[in-house]
C-alpha cells in the first residue's frame, strides 16, 4: 500500500512535469497577452529535436539546448506575426500545430528511417538527493527523479517572484491589462510581449524534451498527446498564476498517473477508456473554473499605436 | 521668454491635414486653455508635445531650447505629464504599482514601501487620500484621475496636460480639481488645459488658444473676453445661439410607466434599485447623474436589452417588462443609443444599409424575402436630406463619416418612425456646437409634436435646457425628480452625489 502511494507519487510528479514546465512559460506569455496556442506544437518539434540532438552529440543536455533553441526560433515567427503583423493568435497557432505535427513525422522518418529499432540515447537520469531521498514515502517519490523535474518545480516559486516583485514582472501584466497605458508611460509594448513569448517558446521545448528524453528515451510520432493543450487548460485552471498552474498541473499528472495505474490493474474496463481519463479531467476542470479570474483585459488582442 | 513654444507645427496623416501651421506659447505658472470643438486638431496637438506622434514638420522650444520629442519616454524626461481624457491606468494593478509602472529608476526587484512612503507624502500635499495599496479598478472616476496626476508629478512633471479633465466629473468634483488646478501653478507649474466647455475656461484659464480646423483662430488672455458668445462665435466661426429655444411643455396622456423597477448586473450586484417614474407625452424627463450610476442601465432595460430582476414598466399601460427589444420597438419606441459605434450603427455597412436596419423586412422595402434596392435607394436619400446627413453617397460606408454626421443619421432613422416614445441617450456626446445644436432642436421638435422623451445625459447644461423634468440617479437609485424651473446647478450636483438633505 505504501509502495503503491510513493510510486503513484513519483509517477505524477513525472506525468505532471511537462506540463508543469509548458504552463510556466505560458502564465508569462498569457499575463502579458499572448495566447500561444501553437504550444502544441511547439513541444512536439522540442521532444524531437532533443532526441537529435542527443543522438549526435551523445549528451542529453545538448539534447535540451538544441530543442530550446529550434523552439524558440518557432516562437519567433510566432511572434512575428502576431505581435509585429498582429495576425489572429488561434489562427497563426494552430498553423504551427499543424505545421509541427508534419514537420516532425517527416524529419524523424528522414534521421531515423521507419525501422521499428530504437537507437539509445543520453536521456535525464535520476538523481536522488541525499538524506531527503531517504524519507519515508514522500522521499523517493519527491526527491528521486530528474534533473529537469527539480527545475520545473523550483520555476514556480521563482516565477511567482519575477511576476509579483520585480521590475519586468510589473511590465508584463500592465501590458497584458492595458497596453495603451503603458506606451503611455514609456514602456515599449512590443518589446516586453516578444520577449514573453521567447520565453514560453524556451519552456515549451523544455517540455517537450523532458516528455521524449525524461519519461521516455525516445521520439514516437504525435507524442506530446495534448500536453500542450493541457498546459494551456493548466494556465487557466490555475488563474494565471504560476502556483495555481502548477497544482493543476499536478491535478492532470494524476489523471494520466491514475490512468497507468488502472490499465495496470487489470480493472476489465477497456484501455480506450482509462487513456481518456486525463482528457477528461482536464474538461472537467475548465468548465468548473467559472470565478472571478486574473485572465488580462487584452488577452489576445493585438496592440498598435493608432 | 514662453515656458513652452511650439513653433509652425504641421501633422498629417495620410491625406487628412489635423494641425495646420500651429503655433502655441505658454507662460510658465499659467493654466493655458485649448478650446475648440472637436476634430479641430486640439488633442493631435498635444499628442505631438507628449510624444505618441511625431509632427510633420514644426519645431518645439522647451524653455527656450529646441527639443525633439520622439516618444513619452523623452517628453516624460523633459518634465512634460499628461492626463488622458480616457484615463491610462491600468484597473488590475494597484495604485502604487500604477505610479511606479515604467519608470527609468526601477531596480530590478521593485521597492514598492519607499515608492508608496514617497507617493502618500505627495498626496498629502495636495490634500488627497488615496490608499497607494488599493487596487484602481475600485477608485471611483474623480480619485482615478487624481490619481493620474499625481503619476505625472511623481515623474516630476513641470508642464501638465489635462484632457478633457471634467467629462467625467460631478461639480463638486470640478471644484476639487480646479482647487488643486489653482495650487500646481501656485507652484509654479504650468498647465495645459483642453476643453470645449466655455464656462470652465472662463473659470479657471489665465490665457485661451482658439482651434479651429487644425489652425489657431486667436490666442486671449481671459480678463480681455467679455462672455461665452464671443468665444463659441471664434471656436465655430460663426454667431451661434447658445440656447434652444423652446415653449413649455403641454404635457399629454402617459407614455411610459417605471414601477420599482430593480436589475442586477453581471456580478450580481444591484444596479437598479426600486426605480419608479412615469413620463407623458410631449415632455421632455432629464435624466442626470455621474456615469455609471444606473442611468444606461435603465434604458437598456426599458428596451430590452437587460434583464429586469424585479417591478415592471408599461408602454401606453401595456405591460412589457420582458418583452424582447423587437417586440418593444413596435410599440412606436425609438431609441437613440449611448454608444453609437457599438449599438447605433454597423461602421462596415453601407449608410443606407444602416438606416433600414429596423424596417428592412417589411413592406415596402422587401418583398418575399428580397430586398428592392430601388425603394430603399430613394429612401435614404430623402432621409439623408431631410437630416442634413453630409455623406458623398448613400453607398459610402457608415464608419465613414464624420461623428456629427454618423448621429445624424442615427438620429434620422429614428424619429423617421414617429416614435411615442423617444429615448436618447447622451445624444450629442464627442459632437461639436453646431451638430449638437441641431440634434437638440429636433429632440424639442419631437417634443412639441408630442412624442416622450427620456433624455439621458451627463451634461448639465444640456439637461437644464431642454428637459421640462429632470430625474436624478445615484448608485441605481432616484435621487429625486425636479422640475426644470426649480432646478439650480448646485442642488442637482448635490443629488448626484447622493447627498439628501
Amino acid at each position: 500500500m505504501i509502495d503503491g502511494i510513493t510510486s503513484f507519487l513519483a509517477s505524477d510528479i513525472r506525468t505532471a512535469t511537462p506540463i508543469l514546465i509548458a504552463a510556466l512559460g505560458l502564465v508569462f506569455s498569457e499575463r502579458a497577452g499572448i495566447v500561444n496556442i501553437g504550444t502544441e506544437g511547439l513541444m512536439l518539434i522540442g521532444a524531437l529535436m532533443g532526441v537529435i540532438g542527443s543522438l549526435y552529440s551523445g549528451s542529453v543536455l545538448v539534447g535540451a539546448i538544441t530543442a530550446i533553441l529550434v523552439t524558440m526560433f518557432f516562437s519567433l515567427v510566432f511572434a512575428f506575426f502576431t505581435i509585429t503583423v498582429r495576425a489572429d493568435q488561434t489562427v497563426v497557432g494552430t498553423a504551427i500545430n499543424i505545421f509541427a505535427s508534419g514537420l516532425t513525422i517527416t524529419l524523424n522518418r528522414v534521421v531515423f528511417g521507419v525501422s521499428t529499432s530504437v537507437p539509445t540515447i543520453d536521456v535525464f537520469d535520476r538523481v536522488a538527493i541525499p538524506v531527503l531521498s531517504k524519507i519515508p514515502v514522500i522521499g523517493e517519490a519527491f526527491f528521486n527523479q530528474s534533473i529537469p523535474v527539480y527545475l520545473a518545480f523550483l520555476a514556480v516559486p521563482a516565477g511567482w517572484f519575477v511576476l509579483q516583485k520585480t521590475n519586468i514582472g510589473l511590465k508584463l501584466r500592465a501590458v497584458g491589462e492595458h497596453p495603451k497605458a503603458c506606451d503611455t508611460v514609456g514602456i515599449n509594448v512590443l518589446k516586453i510581449r516578444y520577449q514573453a513569448v521567447l520565453f514560453s517558446g524556451l519552456m515549451a521545448g523544455m517540455a517537450g524534451a523532458f516528455v521524449s528524453m525524461g519519461q521516455l528515451s525516445f521520439f514516437t510520432e504525435g507524442m506530446v498527446a495534448g500536453r500542450g493543450f493541457m498546459a494551456l487548460a493548466a494556465v487557466v485552471f490555475g488563474n494565471y498564476t504560476p502556483v495555481g498552474a502548477m497544482l493543476a498541473a499536478l491535478v492532470f499528472g494524476a489523471g494520466e498517473a491514475l490512468q497507468y495505474r488502472l490499465q495496470a490493474a487489470n480493472t476489465g474496463i477497456p484501455y480506450q477508456f482509462l487513456v481518456m481519463l486525463p482528457y477528461l479531467i482536464t474538461v472537467i476542470a475548465i468548465c468548473m473554473m467559472t470565478r472571478r479570474s486574473n485572465k488580462p483585459a487584452a488577452s489576445a488582442v493585438p496592440y498598435s499605436k493608432e | 521668454m514662453a515656458f513652452l513654444e511650439m513653433k509652425h507645427i504641421n501633422k498629417r496623416f495620410k491625406s487628412v491635414v489635423a494641425n495646420d501651421d500651429v503655433s502655441l506659447s505658454v507662460e510658465k505658472g499659467e493654466v493655458h486653455a485649448l478650446l475648440g470643438e472637436n476634430g479641430a486638431g486640439k488633442s493631435t496637438l498635444m499628442n505631438i508635445l507628449y510624444g505618441m506622434y511625431e509632427q510633420s514638420e514644426g519645431e518645439i522650444y522647451l524653455e527656450g531650447k529646441r527639443v525633439h520629442i520622439k516618444d513619452t519616454k523623452q517628453a516624460i524626461e523633459l518634465g512634460i505629464g499628461m492626463v488622458h481624457q480616457h484615463f491610462m491606468l491600468v484597473p488590475a494593478l494597484t495604485v502604487i504599482e500604477n505610479v511606479i509602472l515604467g519608470l527609468k529608476e526601477n531596480k530590478l526587484v521593485l521597492d514598492l514601501n519607499t515608492a508608496a512612503e514617497r507617493f502618500k507624502e505627495m498626496a498629502e500635499k495636495y490634500n488627497m487620500e488615496i490608499d497607494p495599496w488599493a487596487r484602481v479598478e475600485n477608485l471611483s472616476v474623480g480619485q482615478q484621475q487624481r490619481l493620474e496626476i499625481l503619476k505625472a508629478l511623481f515623474r516630476n512633471a513641470e508642464l501638465l496636460i489635462l484632457d478633457e479633465p471634467t467629462a467625467v466629473l460631478t461639480p463638486q468634483e470640478v471644484v476639487g480639481l480646479f482647487q488643486m488646478v489653482r495650487k500646481l501653478t501656485s507652484e509654479g507649474k504650468t498647465v495645459i488645459f483642453i476643453s470645449h466647455k466655455l464656462a470652465e475656461i472662463m473659470e479657471i484659464c489665465d490665457r485661451c488658444t482658439i482651434l479651429r480646423q487644425g489652425k489657431v483662430v486667436d490666442t486671449l488672455a481671459m480678463k480681455d473676453v467679455k462672455n461665452k458668445e464671443e468665444l463659441a462665435s471664434l471656436m465655430v466661426g460663426k454667431n451661434v445661439e447658445l440656447i434652444t429655444a423652446k415653449k413649455e411643455a403641454e404635457a399629454g396622456e402617459e407614455i411610459l410607466r417605471v414601477e420599482k423597477l430593480c436589475a442586477l448586473n453581471e456580478e450580481k450586484h444591484p444596479v437598479l434599485t426600486d426605480v419608479t417614474f412615469s413620463l407623458h407625452a410631449g415632455e421632455i424627463l432629464g435624466i442626470c447623474g455621474v456615469d455609471g450610476n444606473g442611468q444606461s442601465e435603465l434604458v437598456k432595460c426599458i428596451t430590452g436589452l437587460h434583464k429586469i430582476n424585479g417591478g415592471m414598466y408599461f408602454i401606453k399601460s401595456i405591460d412589457c417588462t420582458h418583452d424582447s427589444p423587437k417586440d418593444i420597438l413596435k410599440h412606436k419606441v425609438a431609441h437613440i443609443p449611448e454608444d453609437r459605434h457599438r449599438m447605433g450603427m454597423i461602421k462596415n455597412m453601407s449608410v443606407e444599409e444602416n438606416l433600414i436596419l429596423m424596417c428592412y423586412d417589411h413592406e415596402p422595402f422587401s418583398q418575399k424575402g428580397l430586398l428592392r434596392w430601388k425603394c430603399i435607394d430613394d429612401h435614404c436619400e430623402i432621409l439623408c436630406k431631410t437630416y442634413n446627413v453630409k455623406t458623398p453617397s448613400i453607398k459610402e460606408m457608415a464608419g465613414n463619416l464624420s461623428g456629427g454626421n454618423q448621429q445624424k443619421f442615427v438620429v434620422g432613422r429614428e424619429l423617421d418612425r414617429e416614435p411615442d416614445l423617444l429615448i436618447a441617450v447622451h445624444p450629442s456626446r464627442g459632437l461639436d456646437i453646431g451638430a449638437t445644436k441641431y440634434i437638440q432642436s429636433r429632440i424639442v421638435e419631437e417634443r412639441d409634436k408630442g412624442t416622450a422623451v427620456l433624455l439621458v445625459s451627463t451634461e448639465l447644461d444640456e439637461l437644464l435646457e431642454l428637459s421640462d423634468r429632470i430625474l436624478v440617479m445615484y448608485g441605481g437609485r432616484v435621487m429625486g425628480i425636479v422640475d426644470q424651473k426649480e432646478a439650480t446647478r448646485e442642488y442637482l450636483g448635490k443629488l448626484m452625489a447622493g447627498i439628501v438633505e
